[in-house]
């Protein structure tokens, strides 16, 4: 397919690795934010092509994984409802809540059904006005504006029945709160392409002023990665440190302002909770004042019990950076896609997954590049 | 979650007053709303996100892009390659 053949380019992914090998004379650790990027580094085996001086650590960047546990519980309680149709993106359904997921919910009954886009919702919503339809809107600054969107079009619409649960995240204030932990060990960042599709690279700039640590916003596919590590490699062994964009066929400074827009009318930023992480100041979006009306949280009465993640469930450490899915002791044993202790095992962007998947036996799966 | 694919814009309709498109992927093809890309028109690529446009895909600066990558990949990797 054009625009994505030609990344996967075998001859140009070697010639890369081979160049940043001949940048690379001292260590270094890097961390790419999106679990999008995670599984094409693994899929494609890239962290092997690159010297060993360079260390390549996961983010938190997979949307699945860092939906608090008590946002998943409102939605299976909500589901559970007689009068509701919880619709939801697919990669949720077998997220752990604490005592049941939204998959098991849908076999007692429980009207639990998948949408791929926003659309789907607003369409149900349509076509079932005697129903209320909740959507679980959940993602990263790439699908608040689609997000936005089910709400905005529902207002416009006159939609009754069409209410978001809401559980958005933000990059830049995680990627502040990684870099100010006293365990930090990155140096520097691969920025997300499609994060940075919508809302530009302007707010990264602070970042690498404050913790002078080069950034660059990077695309999916290995070429892409490559070049990025490479930009960050030269960065790093020349002492420079700057927001650098190697994504430009979709990225620009701005980003897309009109996308941007929907999402400032509909959201506003707030202190959010991230799944084994903790809450981080600012760091989420909540449904504005004048789309409090489209708030499942305020249309339906939540009572909450809060619950504990299994004790040996390592999330939190690998949603940091700070410990590979292979060091964790229920990895591919009391841990699996079938049965996952935590989060990052099921989402087909978490970094256990993609070691499950890509690495549980050497070399096992992995797709090689320019095939 | 953020996976978002390139695809051809084919045609450009109204739809519950949004303006949508049938976008190409490959042999398939989709419905996606083009809200976020007034400027995208037929023929153009766009990056397709849960039923989103997101971006039109600066066609110029990707085979830019490419060239240079090639060029300087290309030319650097030929030894290696040919030994190989």
């Amino acid at each position: 397919m054009k625009f994505l053949d030609e990344y996967r380019d075998s001859r140009i992914a070697h010639a890369l690795a081979k160049e940043i090998a001949d940048w690379t004379t001292k260590p270094w650790v890097l961390m790419e934010i999106c679990g999008g990027q995670t599984h094409t580094i693994m899929r494609y085996g890239l962290d092997e092509l690159l010297p060993k001086q360079i260390e390549l650590v996961h983010g938190p960047g997979c949307p699945v994984c860092v939906t608090p546990l008590e946002t998943i519980d409102k939605a299976i309680a909500l589901a559970l409802r007689p009068e509701v149709i919880l619709v939801s993106y697919g990669d949720m359904l077998r997220v752990p809540g604490s005592n049941s997921d939204l998959f098991r919910a849908k076999a007692q009954g429980a009207d639990v059904r998948v949408a791929y886009s926003p659309m789907e919702a607003l369409r149900i919503a349509r076509t079932n006005p005697d129903r209320k339809v909740v959507f679980l809107a959940i993602g990263f600054e790439t699908t608040a504006p689609a997000n936005a969107m089910a709400a905005w079009q529902a207002k416009r619409e006159g939609l009754k029945n069409l209410s978001l649960l809401v559980s958005h995240v933000l990059v830049p204030p995680a990627i502040r709160a990684l870099l100010a932990s006293l365990e930090n060990r990155v140096q520097g960042f691969i920025a997300p392409g499609h994060v940075c599709t919508v809302m530009g690279y302007g707010e990264y700039e602070s970042l690498v002023r404050d913790f002078n640590v080069p950034i660059v916003v990077g695309g999916f596919e290995p070429v892409d990665l490559l070049e990025a590590v490479l930009m960050l490699v030269k960065q790093l062994e020349r002492g420079e440190t700057r927001v650098e964009n190697q994504y430009v066929r979709s990225v620009t400074y701005k980003g897309n302002e009109r996308a941007q827009e929907i999402m400032r009318e509909v959201f506003e930023v707030a202190d959010q909770k991230w799944r084994g992480i903790g809450t981080i100041p600012q760091s989420g979006l909540r449904l504005s004042r004048a789309y409090a009306e489209y708030d499942a949280n305020h249309i339906f009465d939540l009572q909450l019990i809060s619950a504990e993640e299994p004790a040996e469930c390592i999330s939190a450490l690998v949603l940091q950076g700070l410990k590979k899915p292979t060091d964790c002791s229920a990895f591919a044993v009391r841990c699996t896609p079938e049965n996952p202790l935590g989060a990052p095992m099921v989402s087909a962007e978490g970094a256990c997954a993609a070691y499950y998947h890509y690495r549980r036996h050497a070399g096992a799966g992995k797709v090689a590049v320019g095939s | 979650m953020c996976l978002a694919i390139p695809g051809q814009v084919v045609s450009i309709e109204q739809s519950n007053g949004m303006r949508m498109g049938r976008v190409q992927f490959g042999g398939i093809v989709r419905q996606a709303s083009l809200e976020f890309v007034p400027e995208a028109q037929i023929g153009d690529y766009v990056l397709v996100h849960v039923g989103f446009a997101i971006s039109r895909i600066d066609a110029e600066e990707a085979e830019r892009t490419y060239q240079l990558l090639e060029e300087t990949g290309v030319l650097k990797d030929e030894l290696p390659e040919e030994s190989g």
